[in-house]
Protein backbone atom coordinates (compact mmCIF):
# COMPACT_ATOMS: atom_id res chain seq x y z
CA UNK A 1 0.00 0.00 0.00
CA UNK A 2 1.21 3.19 -1.02
CA UNK A 3 0.19 4.53 2.68
CA UNK A 4 3.53 6.31 3.61
CA UNK A 5 3.78 10.06 3.15
CA UNK A 6 6.98 11.51 1.80
CA UNK A 7 8.34 14.71 1.49
CA UNK A 8 6.67 14.99 -1.97
CA UNK A 9 3.15 15.19 -0.28
CA UNK A 10 1.50 17.90 1.13
CA UNK A 11 -1.54 17.36 3.72
CA UNK A 12 -4.98 18.74 1.65
CA UNK A 13 -7.19 18.18 4.43
CA UNK A 14 -6.55 18.10 7.63
CA UNK A 15 -9.17 18.30 11.03
CA UNK A 16 -10.14 22.04 11.95
CA UNK A 17 -7.81 23.50 14.88
CA UNK A 18 -11.34 24.39 16.66
CA UNK A 19 -12.18 21.43 17.29
CA UNK A 20 -10.87 19.75 20.29
CA UNK A 21 -9.23 16.62 20.22
CA UNK A 22 -11.75 15.18 22.51
CA UNK A 23 -12.83 11.76 21.22
CA UNK A 24 -16.99 12.50 20.55
CA UNK A 25 -19.09 10.28 22.57
CA UNK A 26 -21.25 10.02 19.37
CA UNK A 27 -22.39 6.22 17.98
CA UNK A 28 -20.30 5.33 15.10
CA UNK A 29 -21.49 7.13 11.61
CA UNK A 30 -23.71 9.96 13.79
CA UNK A 31 -24.27 13.29 11.49
CA UNK A 32 -23.73 15.22 14.47
CA UNK A 33 -19.74 14.89 14.36
CA UNK A 34 -19.66 16.36 10.51
CA UNK A 35 -21.61 19.07 11.37
CA UNK A 36 -19.71 20.25 13.92
CA UNK A 37 -16.54 20.07 12.19
CA UNK A 38 -18.28 22.07 9.06
CA UNK A 39 -18.91 24.58 11.69
CA UNK A 40 -15.78 25.05 13.26
CA UNK A 41 -13.91 24.47 9.87
CA UNK A 42 -15.64 27.60 8.79
CA UNK A 43 -15.58 29.49 12.37
CA UNK A 44 -11.10 28.59 11.63
CA UNK A 45 -11.41 29.65 8.03
CA UNK A 46 -12.91 32.85 8.89
CA UNK A 47 -10.59 33.65 12.20
CA UNK A 48 -12.89 34.51 14.49
CA UNK A 49 -12.67 31.79 16.96
CA UNK A 50 -11.71 34.42 19.95
CA UNK A 51 -15.16 36.35 18.55
CA UNK A 52 -17.61 33.49 18.70
CA UNK A 53 -19.72 32.12 21.45
CA UNK A 54 -21.87 28.89 20.50
CA UNK A 55 -24.95 27.87 22.99
CA UNK A 56 -25.37 23.85 22.95
CA UNK A 57 -28.61 21.66 23.47
CA UNK A 58 -30.36 19.29 25.43
CA UNK A 59 -30.15 16.20 23.20
CA UNK A 60 -27.30 13.93 22.16
CA UNK A 61 -24.86 17.12 21.44
CA UNK A 62 -25.25 18.48 24.96
CA UNK A 63 -21.23 17.81 25.56
CA UNK A 64 -20.92 20.00 21.95
CA UNK A 65 -18.74 22.50 24.20
CA UNK A 66 -16.17 19.41 24.78
CA UNK A 67 -15.06 19.66 21.06
CA UNK A 68 -16.09 22.83 19.84
CA UNK A 69 -13.08 25.00 21.00
CA UNK A 70 -14.80 28.16 21.18
CA UNK A 71 -17.16 30.09 24.10
CA UNK A 72 -20.08 28.13 25.07
CA UNK A 73 -22.99 27.92 27.02
CA UNK A 74 -25.22 25.16 27.66
CA UNK A 75 -28.86 25.52 27.69
CA UNK A 76 -32.05 24.31 29.41
CA UNK A 77 -33.75 22.18 26.94
CA UNK A 78 -35.67 23.67 23.99
CA UNK A 79 -34.06 27.11 25.35
CA UNK A 80 -30.92 27.42 23.00
CA UNK A 81 -31.85 30.29 20.89
CA UNK A 82 -33.49 32.13 23.80
CA UNK A 83 -30.23 31.90 25.48
CA UNK A 84 -28.42 32.90 22.02
CA UNK A 85 -30.52 35.89 21.97
CA UNK A 86 -29.31 37.16 25.25
CA UNK A 87 -25.78 36.44 23.84
CA UNK A 88 -25.93 38.61 21.36
CA UNK A 89 -27.78 41.15 22.94
CA UNK A 90 -25.04 42.05 25.64
CA UNK A 91 -22.04 41.19 23.15
CA UNK A 92 -23.41 42.37 19.99
CA UNK A 93 -19.88 42.47 18.24
CA UNK A 94 -19.64 38.16 18.93
CA UNK A 95 -20.64 35.65 15.91
CA UNK A 96 -23.51 33.77 17.99
CA UNK A 97 -24.93 29.84 17.03
CA UNK A 98 -27.59 27.80 18.49
CA UNK A 99 -26.97 24.14 18.05
CA UNK A 100 -29.88 21.81 18.52
CA UNK A 101 -31.74 18.51 17.44
CA UNK A 102 -35.19 17.91 16.66
CA UNK A 103 -36.49 17.16 19.48
CA UNK A 104 -35.29 20.30 21.14
CA UNK A 105 -36.03 22.61 18.76
CA UNK A 106 -38.94 21.47 17.41
CA UNK A 107 -41.01 20.26 20.88
CA UNK A 108 -39.87 21.36 23.87
CA UNK A 109 -38.51 24.78 22.14
CA UNK A 110 -40.73 25.28 19.72
CA UNK A 111 -42.09 29.10 21.18
CA UNK A 112 -38.59 30.02 22.15
CA UNK A 113 -37.61 28.84 18.04
CA UNK A 114 -40.61 30.90 16.55
CA UNK A 115 -40.20 34.01 19.02
CA UNK A 116 -36.47 33.99 18.57
CA UNK A 117 -36.47 34.17 14.59
CA UNK A 118 -39.67 36.35 14.74
CA UNK A 119 -37.34 39.25 16.50
CA UNK A 120 -34.63 38.52 13.19
CA UNK A 121 -32.22 37.98 15.98
CA UNK A 122 -28.80 38.01 14.86
CA UNK A 123 -27.40 35.03 15.28
CA UNK A 124 -26.87 31.57 13.56
CA UNK A 125 -29.19 28.99 14.06
CA UNK A 126 -28.04 25.05 13.31
CA UNK A 127 -31.01 22.19 13.64
CA UNK A 128 -29.73 18.78 13.21
CA UNK A 129 -33.03 16.97 12.13
CA UNK A 130 -32.47 13.36 12.78
CA UNK A 131 -36.44 12.73 12.63
CA UNK A 132 -36.63 11.18 16.46
CA UNK A 133 -35.29 11.63 20.17
CA UNK A 134 -31.97 10.00 19.91
CA UNK A 135 -30.61 10.82 23.36
CA UNK A 136 -33.25 9.36 25.13
CA UNK A 137 -34.10 6.20 23.70
CA UNK A 138 -35.71 6.74 20.31
CA UNK A 139 -38.53 8.07 21.08
CA UNK A 140 -40.87 9.50 18.20
CA UNK A 141 -40.21 13.43 17.95
CA UNK A 142 -42.33 16.01 16.09
CA UNK A 143 -40.51 15.27 12.26
CA UNK A 144 -40.75 11.60 12.69
CA UNK A 145 -42.01 10.56 9.37
CA UNK A 146 -45.48 9.04 9.15
CA UNK A 147 -45.49 4.99 9.93
CA UNK A 148 -41.80 5.45 11.34
CA UNK A 149 -41.09 3.01 13.77
CA UNK A 150 -39.59 4.66 16.92
CA UNK A 151 -39.90 3.43 20.73
CA UNK A 152 -42.92 5.40 21.47
CA UNK A 153 -44.36 4.66 17.52
CA UNK A 154 -43.86 0.61 18.08
CA UNK A 155 -46.79 0.32 14.94
CA UNK A 156 -45.61 3.79 13.13
CA UNK A 157 -46.34 7.24 13.67
CA UNK A 158 -50.26 8.04 13.21
CA UNK A 159 -50.89 11.67 11.50
CA UNK A 160 -54.62 11.15 12.36
CA UNK A 161 -53.70 10.75 16.45
CA UNK A 162 -50.45 12.81 16.81
CA UNK A 163 -50.61 15.10 13.49
CA UNK A 164 -47.96 15.69 10.58
CA UNK A 165 -44.36 15.41 10.44
CA UNK A 166 -43.58 19.24 11.56
CA UNK A 167 -41.89 21.33 8.75
CA UNK A 168 -40.77 23.76 11.11
CA UNK A 169 -38.18 25.07 9.08
CA UNK A 170 -40.58 26.02 6.21
CA UNK A 171 -43.02 27.75 8.63
CA UNK A 172 -40.67 30.00 10.25
CA UNK A 173 -39.15 31.34 6.58
CA UNK A 174 -42.11 32.48 6.88
CA UNK A 175 -41.17 35.08 9.35
CA UNK A 176 -39.91 38.79 8.40
CA UNK A 177 -37.25 38.22 10.82
CA UNK A 178 -35.46 34.89 9.48
CA UNK A 179 -33.10 36.47 6.91
CA UNK A 180 -31.64 32.92 5.47
CA UNK A 181 -33.20 29.67 5.72
CA UNK A 182 -31.88 27.02 4.30
CA UNK A 183 -31.64 22.82 4.23
CA UNK A 184 -28.49 20.43 4.18
CA UNK A 185 -27.18 17.24 5.07
CA UNK A 186 -24.06 15.87 5.23
CA UNK A 187 -24.36 12.69 4.56
CA UNK A 188 -21.89 13.08 0.88
CA UNK A 189 -18.57 14.93 0.53
CA UNK A 190 -20.91 17.71 -2.00
CA UNK A 191 -23.39 17.87 0.61
CA UNK A 192 -20.56 18.52 2.80
CA UNK A 193 -18.91 21.28 1.03
CA UNK A 194 -22.90 22.81 0.31
CA UNK A 195 -23.38 22.93 4.15
CA UNK A 196 -20.16 24.52 4.69
CA UNK A 197 -20.79 27.69 2.39
CA UNK A 198 -24.29 27.99 3.93
CA UNK A 199 -22.70 28.31 7.60
CA UNK A 200 -20.28 30.77 5.67
CA UNK A 201 -22.82 33.03 4.58
CA UNK A 202 -24.81 32.98 7.23
CA UNK A 203 -21.80 34.61 9.86
CA UNK A 204 -21.34 36.94 6.38
CA UNK A 205 -24.84 37.70 7.50
CA UNK A 206 -24.21 38.30 11.36
CA UNK A 207 -21.66 41.03 10.50
CA UNK A 208 -24.19 42.95 8.58
CA UNK A 209 -26.82 42.47 11.18
CA UNK A 210 -29.31 41.08 8.78
CA UNK A 211 -31.52 38.82 11.13
CA UNK A 212 -32.11 34.98 11.73
CA UNK A 213 -30.03 32.73 9.51
CA UNK A 214 -31.69 29.20 10.02
CA UNK A 215 -29.88 25.67 8.74
CA UNK A 216 -31.52 22.58 8.87
CA UNK A 217 -29.34 20.01 8.72
CA UNK A 218 -31.37 16.61 7.63
CA UNK A 219 -29.48 13.64 9.67
CA UNK A 220 -29.33 10.12 10.94
CA UNK A 221 -29.51 8.60 13.83
CA UNK A 222 -28.03 4.76 13.62
CA UNK A 223 -28.84 3.75 16.76
CA UNK A 224 -32.14 5.64 17.20
CA UNK A 225 -33.16 4.16 13.69
CA UNK A 226 -31.66 0.60 14.44
CA UNK A 227 -29.66 0.67 11.08
CA UNK A 228 -25.61 0.31 10.17
CA UNK A 229 -24.37 4.23 9.54
CA UNK A 230 -24.60 3.44 5.41
CA UNK A 231 -27.88 2.10 5.61
CA UNK A 232 -29.40 5.05 7.84
CA UNK A 233 -27.98 7.83 4.95
CA UNK A 234 -29.64 5.50 2.33
CA UNK A 235 -32.64 5.60 4.31
CA UNK A 236 -32.58 9.07 4.84
CA UNK A 237 -32.20 9.93 1.41
CA UNK A 238 -34.97 7.99 0.70
CA UNK A 239 -37.64 8.73 3.21
CA UNK A 240 -36.53 12.18 4.72
CA UNK A 241 -35.85 13.69 1.61
CA UNK A 242 -39.10 13.40 0.06
CA UNK A 243 -40.49 15.09 3.46
CA UNK A 244 -37.73 17.58 4.49
CA UNK A 245 -35.75 18.11 0.63
CA UNK A 246 -32.45 19.59 0.95
CA UNK A 247 -31.99 23.62 -0.92
CA UNK A 248 -32.74 26.56 -0.32
CA UNK A 249 -35.89 27.90 1.48
CA UNK A 250 -35.45 31.89 1.77
CA UNK A 251 -32.56 33.16 0.36
CA UNK A 252 -31.93 37.06 0.32
CA UNK A 253 -31.55 39.06 -2.95
CA UNK A 254 -27.81 40.08 -1.73
CA UNK A 255 -26.88 36.31 -1.28
CA UNK A 256 -27.87 35.17 -4.81
CA UNK B 1 -3.51 9.84 -12.18
CA UNK B 2 -2.92 12.30 -9.24
CA UNK B 3 -1.69 9.89 -6.15
CA UNK B 4 -2.57 10.57 -2.62
CA UNK B 5 -2.37 8.75 0.83
CA UNK B 6 -4.59 9.21 4.00
CA UNK B 7 -3.62 8.68 7.80
CA UNK B 8 -6.51 7.56 9.62
CA UNK B 9 -6.05 8.11 13.39
CA UNK B 10 -6.91 4.31 14.15
CA UNK B 11 -7.73 4.74 17.99
CA UNK B 12 -10.86 7.74 16.82
CA UNK B 13 -12.05 5.47 14.43
CA UNK B 14 -14.94 3.76 15.12
CA UNK B 15 -15.67 1.79 11.80
CA UNK B 16 -18.54 3.55 10.70
CA UNK B 17 -17.74 2.85 7.53
CA UNK B 18 -18.75 5.88 5.74
CA UNK B 19 -15.77 6.69 4.34
CA UNK B 20 -15.37 3.42 2.77
CA UNK B 21 -18.66 4.07 0.88
CA UNK B 22 -17.53 7.59 -0.53
CA UNK B 23 -14.41 6.57 -1.74
CA UNK B 24 -14.35 6.67 -5.40
CA UNK B 25 -11.06 5.09 -5.44
CA UNK B 26 -12.75 1.68 -3.60
CA UNK B 27 -9.18 2.41 -1.77
CA UNK B 28 -10.31 1.97 2.16
CA UNK B 29 -11.10 -1.25 3.77
CA UNK B 30 -11.33 -1.87 7.71
CA UNK B 31 -8.68 -3.56 9.67
CA UNK B 32 -8.69 -6.93 10.97
CA UNK B 33 -7.19 -5.94 14.31
CA UNK B 34 -9.47 -3.69 16.42
CA UNK B 35 -8.59 -0.74 18.19
CA UNK B 36 -8.70 -0.15 21.80
CA UNK B 37 -12.50 1.25 21.54
CA UNK B 38 -12.99 -2.44 20.45
CA UNK B 39 -13.58 -1.14 16.68
CA UNK B 40 -12.18 -2.34 13.12
CA UNK B 41 -10.73 0.84 12.23
CA UNK B 42 -10.40 2.03 8.69
CA UNK B 43 -7.65 1.27 6.65
CA UNK B 44 -6.25 1.56 2.86
CA UNK B 45 -6.35 -1.74 0.98
CA UNK B 46 -5.12 -0.50 -2.27
CA UNK B 47 -2.25 1.59 -3.95
CA UNK B 48 -4.60 3.66 -5.45
CA UNK B 49 -5.51 6.70 -3.76
CA UNK B 50 -5.51 10.15 -5.21
CA UNK B 51 -6.06 12.32 -2.42
CA UNK B 52 -9.83 13.61 -3.56
CA UNK B 53 -10.26 14.22 0.61
CA UNK B 54 -14.21 12.44 -0.27
CA UNK B 55 -13.27 10.03 3.03
CA UNK B 56 -12.17 12.78 5.38
CA UNK B 57 -15.30 15.13 4.36
CA UNK B 58 -17.88 12.42 5.33
CA UNK B 59 -16.16 11.24 8.77
CA UNK B 60 -18.10 12.07 11.53
CA UNK B 61 -15.07 11.51 14.02
CA UNK B 62 -12.50 13.97 11.75
CA UNK B 63 -10.28 10.66 11.71
CA UNK B 64 -8.68 11.01 8.55
CA UNK B 65 -6.01 13.72 7.37
CA UNK B 66 -5.17 13.51 3.50
CA UNK B 67 -2.23 13.95 2.06
CA UNK B 68 -1.67 14.80 -1.84
CA UNK B 69 1.49 14.67 -4.04
CA UNK B 70 2.14 18.64 -4.68
CA UNK B 71 1.70 19.53 -8.10
CA UNK B 72 5.49 20.56 -8.40
CA UNK B 73 7.03 17.80 -7.33
CA UNK B 74 7.78 15.71 -10.66
CA UNK B 75 9.29 19.03 -12.19
CA UNK B 76 11.06 19.89 -8.77
CA UNK B 77 14.72 18.12 -9.53
CA UNK B 78 14.97 20.51 -13.10
CA UNK B 79 13.60 23.97 -10.59
CA UNK B 80 16.82 23.24 -8.29
CA UNK B 81 18.88 23.38 -10.98
CA UNK B 82 17.85 25.95 -12.59
CA UNK B 83 17.91 27.77 -9.24
CA UNK B 84 21.67 26.90 -8.54
CA UNK B 85 22.46 28.05 -12.18
CA UNK B 86 20.65 31.76 -11.44
C1 LIG C 1 -37.13 19.51 30.61
C2 LIG C 1 -36.67 18.22 30.01
N1 LIG C 1 -37.57 17.41 29.46
C3 LIG C 1 -37.17 16.24 28.89
C4 LIG C 1 -35.85 15.90 28.90
C5 LIG C 1 -35.42 14.58 28.29
N2 LIG C 1 -34.74 14.75 27.01
C6 LIG C 1 -33.41 14.80 26.94
S1 LIG C 1 -32.86 14.93 25.36
C7 LIG C 1 -34.45 14.90 24.76
C8 LIG C 1 -34.74 14.95 23.30
C9 LIG C 1 -33.53 14.98 22.44
O1 LIG C 1 -33.84 14.86 21.09
P1 LIG C 1 -33.24 15.80 19.99
O2 LIG C 1 -33.33 17.21 20.41
O3 LIG C 1 -33.88 15.43 18.70
O4 LIG C 1 -31.68 15.46 19.99
P2 LIG C 1 -30.90 14.19 19.42
O5 LIG C 1 -30.49 13.43 20.62
O6 LIG C 1 -31.82 13.43 18.51
O7 LIG C 1 -29.75 14.79 18.69
C10 LIG C 1 -35.37 14.78 25.80
C11 LIG C 1 -36.81 14.70 25.60
C12 LIG C 1 -34.93 16.78 29.50
N3 LIG C 1 -33.62 16.52 29.54
N4 LIG C 1 -35.36 17.93 30.06
S1 LIG D 1 -28.32 8.14 19.56
FE1 LIG D 1 -28.53 8.81 17.44
S2 LIG D 1 -28.23 11.05 17.46
FE2 LIG D 1 -27.45 10.23 19.40
S3 LIG D 1 -25.24 9.89 19.07
FE3 LIG D 1 -26.29 7.95 18.64
S4 LIG D 1 -26.69 8.01 16.44
FE4 LIG D 1 -26.23 10.12 17.07
S1 LIG E 1 -8.70 10.59 -0.34
FE1 LIG E 1 -10.23 9.97 -1.90
S2 LIG E 1 -9.24 8.29 -3.00
FE2 LIG E 1 -8.06 8.57 -1.10
S3 LIG E 1 -8.98 7.11 0.35
FE3 LIG E 1 -10.02 9.09 0.63
S4 LIG E 1 -11.82 8.97 -0.68
FE4 LIG E 1 -10.43 7.35 -1.35
S1 LIG F 1 -15.59 7.53 8.44
FE1 LIG F 1 -14.09 7.97 10.06
S2 LIG F 1 -14.85 6.88 11.88
FE2 LIG F 1 -15.94 6.06 10.10
S3 LIG F 1 -14.73 4.26 9.48
FE3 LIG F 1 -13.99 5.98 8.26
S4 LIG F 1 -12.27 6.83 9.45
FE4 LIG F 1 -13.42 5.51 10.82
MG1 LIG G 1 -33.19 14.28 17.17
Amino acid sequence: MNSTVNEQMEVVYHKPQTLTDTPMHYCPGCGHGVVHRVLMEVIDEMGIAERTVGVAPVGCSVFAYHYMNVDMQEAAHGRASAVATGVRRVLPDKFVFSYQGDGDLAAIGTGETIHTINRGENILMVFVNNGIYGMTGGQMAPTSLCGMVTSTSPYGRDAAQVGHPLKITEMIAQLPGAYFVARHSVHTPSAVRKLKKAFKASFEAQKEKKGTCFIEVVSNCPSGWKMTPNESNAWMEQHMFPHFPPGDIKVPASMK
Amino acid sequence: MISGTIVVASEICKGCELCIASCPQQSLGLSSSINHKGYRFAQLVQDNCTGCTNCALVCPDSAITVYREKKTAKRAPQMVIASHAA
